[in-house]
């Protein structure tokens, strides 16, 4: 008999022991890792990465189809099964809210109504730091028309606070500049965010490596969101496999409670019984 | 008559539907999403929405983004 449950390649241990799942407007996760699934460079390489990372949650973006040209390209939803991901469509290159509830409309027709969203709102093509009073019009719009709004922000605690306020499910404050692999610039200001949260609350954006994505998590995060960090890698699968496992130390490391710092030395062994002269 | 499609202009013959303009740019079966100015157009509408002169028709799929 085998157990269906155990872990295998392809179905990886996402989550801490024991540990209680992601809630997102209702839906629950094993994983706190979503992954992206642009900048690969095939499909093929796409679903191996993300069967690795562990990830349940998975996003893509919604763009004109070619028309006349690679009519026979597979296409995302097709390589990816609805049964095993939660797709979260996403509104990257969008410069406006009309554009991006434009674009969440259409991802929701798109699935048959699936009204999970990430929104994201840019300000610049150099910085694609998020422009926040558009993203703060926009998540007004998406909520009232019945959207769960997962919201790419800037590390900004009034903001963030903002955002929750107008009813978004997940508050995604940036750690650096997307796609710069600089990791976590402003722990202190991600703290505050999540000190202050009641909702879950994802890094979405600049993590480079694993020791960021589990610091992420020992910060308290309830999640980490990435794309580049694993594309972009020399090994995209052995990333994968090192950030779902970064993600799970990290949480188990933020539920343990990390020990007291000290600035003196404080030795492990006992000092009774010592063999001296 | 004239349409833009995926903001290029766009022949199409008179009382030409939505799942007709579909099929013949071979993406029938295909999953996607169509918006007609600015609206979207609910696929169990398409067979029965017919195109008018200067409508602006987006056709969106999905692919690989963060």
């Amino acid at each position: 008999m085998t157990d269906s449950s155990a872990p295998t390649l392809n179905n990886p241990v996402t989550q801490v022991a024991g540990d209680s799942p992601l809630i997102v407007a209702g839906r629950e996760f094993s994983s706190r890792l979503l992954v992206g699934t642009g900048k690969y460079k095939d499909m093929d390489e796409t679903r191996s990465a993300i069967e690795t990372s562990g990830a349940e949650v998975v996003t893509f973006a919604v763009r004109r189809t070619n028309l006349g040209q690679n009519a026979d390209e597979p296409n995302l939803l097709d390589v990816l099964s609805p049964d095993r991901y939660t797709f979260l469509p996403n509104t990257a290159g969008c410069y406006n809210a009309r554009d991006a509830v434009r674009t969440c409309k259409l991802a929701r027709e798109l699935l048959d109504g699936h009204n999970l969203v990430k929104l994201e709102v840019l300000g610049d093509q150099d910085t694609l730091y998020p422009n926040i009073v558009e993203t703060l019009k926009a998540a007004e719009e998406l909520v009232a028309d019945g959207f769960d709004v997962m919201v790419y922000t800037s590390d900004d605690p009034i903001v963030a606070r903002q955002l929750e306020e107008i009813g978004c499910c997940a508050i995604m404050p940036l750690g650096s500049l997307i796609g710069s692999g600089l990791g976590i610039l402003n722990p202190h200001t991600l703290s505050l965010i999540i000190e202050r949260a009641n909702v879950p609350v994802l890094v979405d954006a600049g993590l480079g490596t694993a020791s960021e994505a589990a610091f992420a998590m020992e910060l308290g995060c309830d999640g980490v969101l990435m794309n580049s960090a694993i594309a972009h890698a020399r090994q995209p699968l052995l990333m994968a496999d090192a950030m779902r496992q970064a993600v799970i130390s990290g949480r188990g490391a933020f539920l343990a409670g990390r020990m007291p710092t000290r600035l003196t030395a404080r030795a492990s062994s006992p000092g009774a019984g010592l063999i001296t002269g | 008559m004239q349409i833009q499609l995926n903001g290029e202009d766009h022949v199409v013959t008179d009382d030409t539907t939505i799942a007709a303009l579909v099929e013949s740019l071979g993406l029938q079966g295909r999953r996607l999403a169509v918006e007609r100015n600015e609206d979207i157009v609910p696929r169990s509408a398409h067979a029965d929405t017919r195109l008018h002169a200067g409508d602006r028709i987006e056709i969106v799929h999905a692919i690989g983004g963060g």
